[in-house]
């Protein structure tokens, strides 16, 4: 059997990202997946005739330009178009509307509050310099605060000094912008309840928390951090739909000499003598490599793949105690034709931004509650979205795909596994609830594809159906990503890495892990970096 | 100009009266204006029916700095503690109920798995409060600044950190910023157990179990060494009362002039200076130095007022969290009550209803909404057991935390009280089915209640939120979170400022040294 040089199990983005810098730097290196198609929850499928869903993850703003341009994902097909806007509608038939015309929306937040208008500028100014901050840390490996060796302490040294650079008032915004829950940071700003609401949303997508909760600040952040063509904060659709993120990355891996093998489900991977030497696949093949690098998540990788006695109990601890967490569930909607909202009156730009239905922060943590209780809210937060009216190539001329994505879905329903009556019932509470403020949707529907945490573990593989393999809360993050002293890429036995989104910086379709695990890797093996490295802002 | 010498303090709390003994000690003049007619602030043995006294608020002693015990000879001003190293009874509707003596735990049908995990909880939880704890005594850093103390405040705390070892500094690096909920799944199976565990991290906060920071605050429970056990619970004699008495005492022992009933107006200030007080009856006193023990809202809006503050310097205690959620239950009863399966010797412990953590968490929902606990927790104590003082001969008082109370209940408290009463004493009968025919006298006192007697805005006993980001230099807010204020010679020594709340004193020694270094910002 041939043996490679690295073997990655998991053609996500982060596992094709990680492939195809070790290819670009010369490595023999094949790409196990477990699915028919490559892409992992970065997917484009047709499940539908002549419909293409984006049928996990919809939007893109966080892949780190660098991994752009550096594996010329652009030259593979890949082009991101960005799309504007977004409104929340309000149940007594108002609406705040967010415009890419900062006038317009000044007017539009006007309209609800003067105060809150101004406001604002605070807000986005602050939420800005948050961003600039974190980005440079992005695509850097996080230091081991415990560790005495010499580039952890330079690493920490130079974190120390750019953080003592903000000076002291940014410093404590900081601090308190990390450990605040979105609910509070908001109030701070904004009076009216619309607006918080509007702007709360964003702190909870996919994060088992409530806009109440202390740490929510930051999830706020993750889904502001990222631009489309160097407009920080910008979201745009991968055209063709997400899959055309995931297929650029293959092809440009191929192209240099990587090999991809699909329906290859990883059984067991192999530890002789307290080193990996390879994997062996579901239907009993077996392929050898010195390095094994996992894109699954922990617990998949570490409490499934591989064997307990290869492990130190310590850490199968830790692996046992990540908080994975799935929250999120989504609908794939094949319409007919457009659906109306009368509350926005006619022909309003804002149905090809994001939608939402929510009028109030209380309104938003009962939603969590629901989900604390064991239950799919009853009245959830959705992300919805049209993304044929940007990108008509994924329905026919004069159809409509449209992507809801729901927030809260527990992993379990009341402690027991989802049934297929679990996600119907789950399925037309999200129906209804769009249909209330769109009276012709219901009968635009020509399919619908809904996903539980169920599916999306089932499917992608990603446990209780988590998107970002793993909370983003303190203990989670930076150098604690997954585990305390395992942040750098490296797996707990010799030959091992990781490279998936439990791993620094973390989740959404950012692609930054599996290239840092790509760095870390070409320098225990003593190669030239093809990674990029550091902060290239523009 | 005034004498430089004299220093008035706002508030006889017991952090005022912690500054001012060190402060005469340092030889200054030193006044105390209380607007009580005695001592202690909201620390305080009052009675609340004829012959029956209770501690007002706080209950238990836990975290009473012991250097200051020491230093202020308080055991010879006449603090005794009347029972340590209280056990916890989490408290079952069945009657079989789980016993926490330290790191040892019986009873209940508790598990040998959570018997060992409860002395490796234990363990570590102490090792991590007591890290808290070592920086409760000096003023916190300021961060950003090149100023050699600070510098190296922050590098001993750096230092401190990794002296607990590899494996403990990343446990304390993974779990400071998170949730006690999450952290007591990870050890232990048993919901009483969990139940009590997590009601310690939220005592009178606006947390649940689940919240993020609850870590930080059931650290900051355990940070004490009461009794010379770390995170021990003890009942001083006489009630909390009698702890502002023993620092009253040592006060007036070092010369500071104690005065009750005079309440102060408003704290004088000439451009970006202090220069005295106003009392409410129109008397006014000169000094260079006032030190404010009332919280920071009240301290800055009522007292110094808005507009000689700079906006910015505004925003921000506008902004502080100060919402109290504890409400304060006292029974006046016939005679002592017996509680399901809790034996004679146990009903001196405390008794806590918090039968498994998402119980907590689902009470604490309510207060999200500005509604109060359908199902409350409850810390209850009866004091009367160690301390016949409280109530007449063979008659008993019963001290109870009742969470969540929000400050801002939906309908305001006038409307609630009588209905929450109620729902607080059906709970506790579930748990001591004779209650309602043994009580002679209820009081609920509620956080509108707290604000009003003790003049704590929100009536939050710790003046603010315990929570990461109003803790240390952001305590109250950045910019007055080392004592000094930005108006010269005007001092913050209250439970608002780092470390917080609780009977601790901390903060009153921090900023008696503040202010004999002379601090400024």
């Amino acid at each position: 059997m041939k043996k490679y040089d690295a073997i990655v199990i998991g053609a996500g983005h982060n596992g094709l990202t990680n492939a195809a810098y070790l290819a670009k730097a010369g490595l023999k290196v094949l790409v196990l997946e477990r699915n028919s198609y490559v892409g992992g929850a970065t997917v484009s499928r047709e499940l539908y005739k002549d419909w293409i869903y984006s049928n996990c993850s919809y939007v893109c703003s966080l892949l780190r330009p660098e991994i752009y341009r550096t594996l010329n994902l652009a030259k593979y097909g890949l082009q991101v178009v960005p799309y504007g806007g977004s409104v929340t509608m309000a149940e007594n038939g108002d609406f705040l509307g967010s415009y890419i015309d900062h006038d317009v929306s000044r007017r539009e937040l006007e309209r609800h509050n003067a105060r809150d208008a101004d406001a604002s500028l605070r807000f986005d100014t602050d939420i800005m310099r948050q961003c600039r901050l974190i980005r440079p840390f992005l695509m850097r490996t996080p230091p081991d605060p415990t560790s005495f060796k010499p580039w952890d302490l330079m690493q920490l040294l130079d974190f120390g000094r750019e953080f003592l650079k903000l000076g002291e008032d940014v410093i404590y915004d900081t601090v308190r912008f990390y450990t605040m829950s979105i609910a509070e940071y908001l109030d701070e700003y904004f009076e009216s309840d619309l607006i918080k609401a509007n702007f709360a949303g964003p702190g909870i997508i996919g994060t088992a928390l409530g806009v109440m909760s202390p740490g929510t600040s930051y999830v706020l952040l993750h889904h502001a951090m990222g631009d489309v063509d160097g407009s920080m904060g910008a979201w745009g659709f991968a055209r063709g739909g997400m899959g055309a993120i995931a297929n650029a990355m293959a092809a440009c891996f191929q192209d240099h000499g990587g090999e991809i093998m699909t329906d290859a489900g990883v059984d067991q991977i192999i530890v002789k003598s307290g080193r990996v030497t390879g994997v062996a696949l579901e239907n009993g093949d077996e392929h050898y490599a010195d390095l094994v690098v996992s894109n699954l998540d922990p617990k998949r990788t570490f409490l499934k793949l591989m064997d307990e006695k290869d492990l130190e109990p310590s850490f199968v601890e830790k692996a046992r105690n990540f908080k994975i967490r799935g929250s999120s569930g989504k609908l794939n909607i094949a319409l007919d034709g457009l659906p109306e909202f009368p509350q926005l009156g006619k022909d309003n730009p804002l149905i090809a931004g994001d939608m939402h239905f929510m009028d109030s922060v209380e309104r938003l943590e009962r939603a969590y509650d629901d989900w604390k209780n064991g239950t799919w809210s009853k009245d959830p937060y959705v992300d919805m979205l049209i993304p044929t009216l940007t990108d008509p190539t994924m329905a026919p001329p004069g159809k409509h795909y449209m992507s809801v994505f729901v927030q809260y879905v527990p992993p379990k329903v009341h402690g027991r596994d989802w049934t297929d009556e679990d996600r119907d019932a789950f399925g037309q509470t999200v129906i209804d609830q769009i249909a209330n403020y769109s009276p012709n949707f219901k009968d635009l529907i020509l399919h619908t594809e809904v996903r539980t945490p169920r599916e999306i573990e089932d499917e992608v593989g990603l446990t209780e159906g988590n998107i970002f393999q793993g909370e983003l809360t303190m203990d989670q993050l930076f150098f604690n990503r997954p585990f305390p002293g395992f942040a750098q890429y490296r797996g707990p036995v010799k030959g091992m890495y990781m490279c998936g989104s439990a791993t620094h910086p973390g989740g959404g379709v950012m692609a930054a892990p599996g290239a840092n695990a790509a760095r870390e890797i070409l320098r225990d093996l003593r190669r030239p970096n093809t990674v990029p490295e550091g902060w290239t802002d523009d | 100009m005034t004498d430089s010498k004299r220093v008035i303090i706002v508030g006889g709390g017991h952090n005022g009266l912690v500054c001012a003994t060190y402060l005469a000690k340092g030889g200054k003049e030193v006044i105390v204006l209380e607007a009580a007619n005695e001592m202690g602030g909201a620390a305080v043995t009052r009675e609340f029916s004829p012959g029956f006294k209770v501690s007002a608020c706080a209950h238990l002693l836990n975290l009473l700095d012991p250097t200051i015990e020491t230093e202020l000879a308080l055991k010879s001003h006449g603090l005794r503690l009347a029972k340590t190293n209280l056990k916890t009874i989490a408290l079952a509707e069945d009657g079989n109920h789980l016993q926490i003596d330290g790191n040892r735990v019986s009873g209940g049908g508790v598990s040998d798995s959570d018997t060992t995990a409860l002395v490796k909880y234990r363990r570590r939880m102490d090792r991590f409060a007591k890290l808290l704890g070592r920086l409760y005594s000096r003023k916190p850093p300021r961060i950003g600044v090149s100023n050699p103390s600070d510098l190296f405040g922050a590098a001993k705390l750096a230092l401190d950190m990794r002296l607990l070892g590899r494996e403990d500094m990343r446990e304390f690096l993974r779990i400071a910023g998170i949730n006690i909920y999450d952290i007591l799944e990870e050890y232990f199976d048993s919901p009483l157990l969990k139940g009590a565990l997590s009601f310690d991290g939220v005592l009178g906060t606006h947390l649940g179990p689940r919240s993020n920071n609850s870590v930080f605050t059931t650290l900051h429970r355990m940070s004490g060494r009461i009794g010379g056990k770390q995170g021990a619970l003890a009942y001083p004699a006489g009630g909390m009362g009698a702890v502002t008495a023993a620092l009253a005492a040592a006060a007036a022992s070092k010369g500071v002039t104690l005065r009750t009933a005079s309440p102060v107006a408003r704290i004088l200030v000439d451009g970006d200076r202090v220069t005295g007080v106003e009392l409410e009856g129109g008397e006014q006193i000169s000094a260079d130095t006032v030190v404010s023990n009332a919280d920071p809202r009240t301290t800055f809006f009522k007292l110094i007022g808005a507009r000689n503050l700079d906006a910015g310097f505004v925003r921000k205690i506008q902004h502080i969290r100060m919402r109290g959620n504890a409400a304060k239950l006292h029974l006046a009863l016939k005679t002592l009550p017996t509680f399901t399966g809790v034996e004679p010797d146990q009903l001196g412990e405390r008794l806590v209803i918090a039968p498994d953590s998402a119980y907590v968490e689902r009470a604490f929902d309510h207060a999200k909404y500005g509604e109060y606990s359908s199902s409350p927790a409850l810390e209850i104590t009866i004091p009367s057991i160690h301390d016949a003082s409280l109530a007449p001969d063979g008659q008993h008082v019963l001290s109870a935390i009742v969470q969540y109370a929000p400050y801002e209940l939906k309908g305001g408290w006038e409307a609630g009280r009588e209905a929450f009463t109620n729902v607080v004493l059906d709970q506790l009968s579930r748990y001591a089915p004779d209650i309602r025919q043994q009580i002679t006298h209820t009081e609920l006192l509620t956080p509108a209640d707290i604000e009003r007697e003790f003049r704590i805005t929100g009536g939050h006993w710790h003046h603010g939120e315990l929570a990461l980001d109003q803790a240390l230099m952001m305590r109250p807010v950045p910019g007055a979170a080392q004592y000094a204020t930005p108006l010269s010679g005007l001092f913050l020594c209250g439970a608002g400022c780092h470390p917080g709340g609780g009977v601790m004193g901390h903060a009153g020694r921090n900023a008696a040294t503040a202010v004999l270094s002379g601090g400024s910002r």
